[in-house]
């Protein structure tokens, strides 16, 4: 038993002198996670069951709930892993290396926290609307980038970019160079140190991040919405549907495409619990060894 | 070319065309309102021009406050047609845009107008709060639901309707403009569009009376049931006119014009009139308004045109940046 655990028991053991305390504080939490949490879902889950399964399935089946299904798995596949790249690269540089500019750098990568998701789409618009800065030059060649697919999958791209790099940063500054040199003198590669030597010692920062930047992708809003155009079947993300759809007075097709992304999300939350826990066996079995 | 810019290009066309198409589509950019009347009206003029012997199209939707799809389309949403909420948003396409010849009103009958409407009352089942006309909107305790007239056209409306009464009632730009200041102090939300606001007084259940689109207010009835909803006409209200335009720029791009043209020329047919009349506008077609006159309330009605000058001059009177509106939406 290590000093942490030591020093747990003792602190539960003085706890439980006051269970009350205690008891109240958890049924506080409990309180919280079911009233704000857990019921709001249990309603959406409930709305969208209200006329049976087979409206449902037909709202969930229905082509422009596939067309925004897709879309948002399209703008996830795509914002993800170029965000994966970059996030590691970011924090790589961060924390590896001294340079003029760093904290600049840092606080940029912060920038898409800070600025609302409005102004994120707007900048789009901006850029590369037809009264933008390169509005008239993509128009010659008849190449669309806002309200169109490019857009939206550029605004989710600007929204999570913080995500992973976030995560990484201070897992990696706070790991320092020692074992990357090490790793060197033993006579490894680039690629082999980065495999073998700090890919297994940010996994899971890793991880989360990519399970945090996938949520904000599938479920980003406001910065799509001001880029989307709204045409339905072709540039409406699956937010941006249940929203048409709610203003449709469509209330149970609503529902059940937003518990459609519900079941979307938890699908992600799962795996990322399923991944640690892979993650844990592989390394209590690399301990036994 | 490169292959490295050859493969730029061909990923760039992969990602901006989709899958091809084989069909023509035409993207109708509209206004709030709307939407369940095109879904009925697209299916038509599928069938209508088939008929007349072309491939089926696919048409796409997009719905929201008439100025923010206005301000879209100005931006590079390459609407083949547009059927906006007011003339002041279609004319933005020609100053800001160039998109469009400065007389496209003059192109289809009626200043281009198929269909119009008109702004009533919508209030709780049994009118808890007796309201009848527009002076009982400023009563103590009343809330009134409306849109932002910066981003929706039905709220333009809105305003001017209560404008005209006022000016009529009190006689001088003033006092109407005092009314109209009280009017919008009573607004405790006030949304992006038309069909947000109808949300907001509807299934939110907030404020007591909720300014809308005649056919705004008559679908939220239908929806609702009528159990809960009526609709009150004031003593005096506006003629909307919502028009719709090709957009030249955009189907001169996409070699849509025959197909634009005969969309919004399908909008006069007595089917389309009949259509819109079915989504309860008003409909131009004096045999199908006459079909459907028991359906619309009677009421004395000012224009845009005659008692305002226009959009021309109203917009920037009203709703430009140091406008009316914000003099009095300011100082609230």
């Amino acid at each position: 038993m290590n000093t942490a655990t030591l020093a747990a028991a003792g602190v539960s053991r003085t706890r439980r002198g006051a269970p009350w305390g205690r008891r109240l504080l958890i049924l506080a939490a409990w309180l919280v996670f079911v009233l704000f949490l857990l019921l709001p879902l249990l309603i959406v889950i409930n709305e969208a069951l209200k006329q049976g399964f087979g409206t449902f399935f037909a709202a969930i089946l229905e082509p422009d709930a596939v067309a925004a299904l897709k879309l948002t798995l399209i703008a996830v596949g795509i914002s993800v892993p170029l965000n994966l790249v970059f996030g590691v690269a970011a924090a790589w540089c961060v924390s590896k290396y001294e340079f003029r500019g760093k904290s600049i750098l840092v606080t940029l990568i912060d920038l898409p926290f800070s600025v609302s998701p409005v102004i994120a789409g707007l900048i789009y618009v901006l850029l590369f609307g037809a009264q933008g800065w390169f509005g008239p030059w993509l128009m010659d060649r008849d190449i669309q980038i806002v309200f169109a697919v490019p857009g939206i999958v550029l605004a989710t791209l600007f929204v999570t970019v913080p995500f992973v790099a976030r995560e990484l940063i201070p897992l990696m500054q706070e790991q320092g160079t020692q074992e990357e040199e090490a790793a060197r003198l033993l006579g490894a590669s680039g690629w082999q140190m980065f495999w073998h030597v700090t890919l297994p010692n940010i996994r899971w920062g890793l991880i989360y991040g990519v399970v945090l930047c996938t949520a904000r992708a599938m479920g980003e809003f406001g910065a799509v919405s001001v880029v989307s155009g709204h045409i339905r079947g072709l540039t409406n993300t699956l937010p941006l549907h249940v929203e048409i759809l709610y203003n449709e007075y469509n209330h149970v097709a609503a529902f059940s495409v937003a518990s459609l992304l519900l079941a979307l999300a938890l699908l992600i939350l799962l795996l990322k619990q399923w991944s640690e826990a892979r993650i844990n066996r592989l390394k209590a079995a690399a301990a036994q060894e | 070319m490169s292959i490295r810019r050859f493969a730029l290009a061909a990923l760039a066309g992969a990602l901006i065309s989709g899958p091809v198409a084989a069909a023509q589509t035409l993207l109708n950019v509209s206004y709030d309102p709307t939407r369940e009347l095109y879904v009925d009206y697209n299916a038509a003029f599928n069938k209508h021009w088939q008929a007349q012997g072309h491939e089926p199209v696919t048409i796409q939707q997009s719905h929201g406050g008439s100025g923010k799809q206005a301000r879209a389309v100005i931006d590079g949403l390459r609407a083949d047609v547009v059927t906006l909420a007011l003339a002041g948003d279609i004319d933005e396409l020609h100053r800001m845009g160039k998109l469009i010849p400065e007389d496209w009103q003059t192109r289809l009958p009626d200043a281009s107008t198929p269909y119009t409407s008109t702004i009533v009352f919508l209030v709780r089942k049994g009118n808890p709060k007796d309201i009848k006309d527009w002076d009982d909107l400023v009563k103590p305790g009343v809330e009134v639901i409306t849109p932002n007239p910066k981003t929706s056209g039905g709220a333009r409306w809105n305003f001017l309707a209560a404008w005209a009464w006022a000016q009529q009632q009190y006689g001088s730009e003033e006092k109407a403009k005092e009314y109209v200041a009280q009017l919008y102090k009573q607004v405790p939300v006030l949304d992006t569009g038309a069909r947000g606001s109808t949300i907001t007084f509807v299934n939110n259940k907030i404020g007591d009376v909720l300014l809308a689109w005649e056919n705004e207010a008559f679908l939220a009835l239908k929806e609702e049931g009528g159990d809960e909803l009526e609709i009150v006409a004031p003593s005096l209200s506006i003629l909307a006119e919502p028009p719709v335009a090709v957009v030249d720029r955009n189907v001169e791009r996409k070699g849509t014009r025959e197909l634009a043209e005969a969309y919004l020329n399908y909008l006069y047919s007595e089917e389309g009139q009949r259509i819109a009349a079915k989504h309860f506008y008003r409909p131009r077609n004096q045999s199908v308004a006459a079909e459907f006159a028991q359906q619309f309330p009677e009421l004395k009605l000012v224009t845009i045109d005659d008692d305002f000058g226009g959009w021309k001059q109203a917009q920037p009177k009203f709703f430009n940046d140091g406008g009316v509106f914000d003099q009095i939406y300011e100082a609230r």
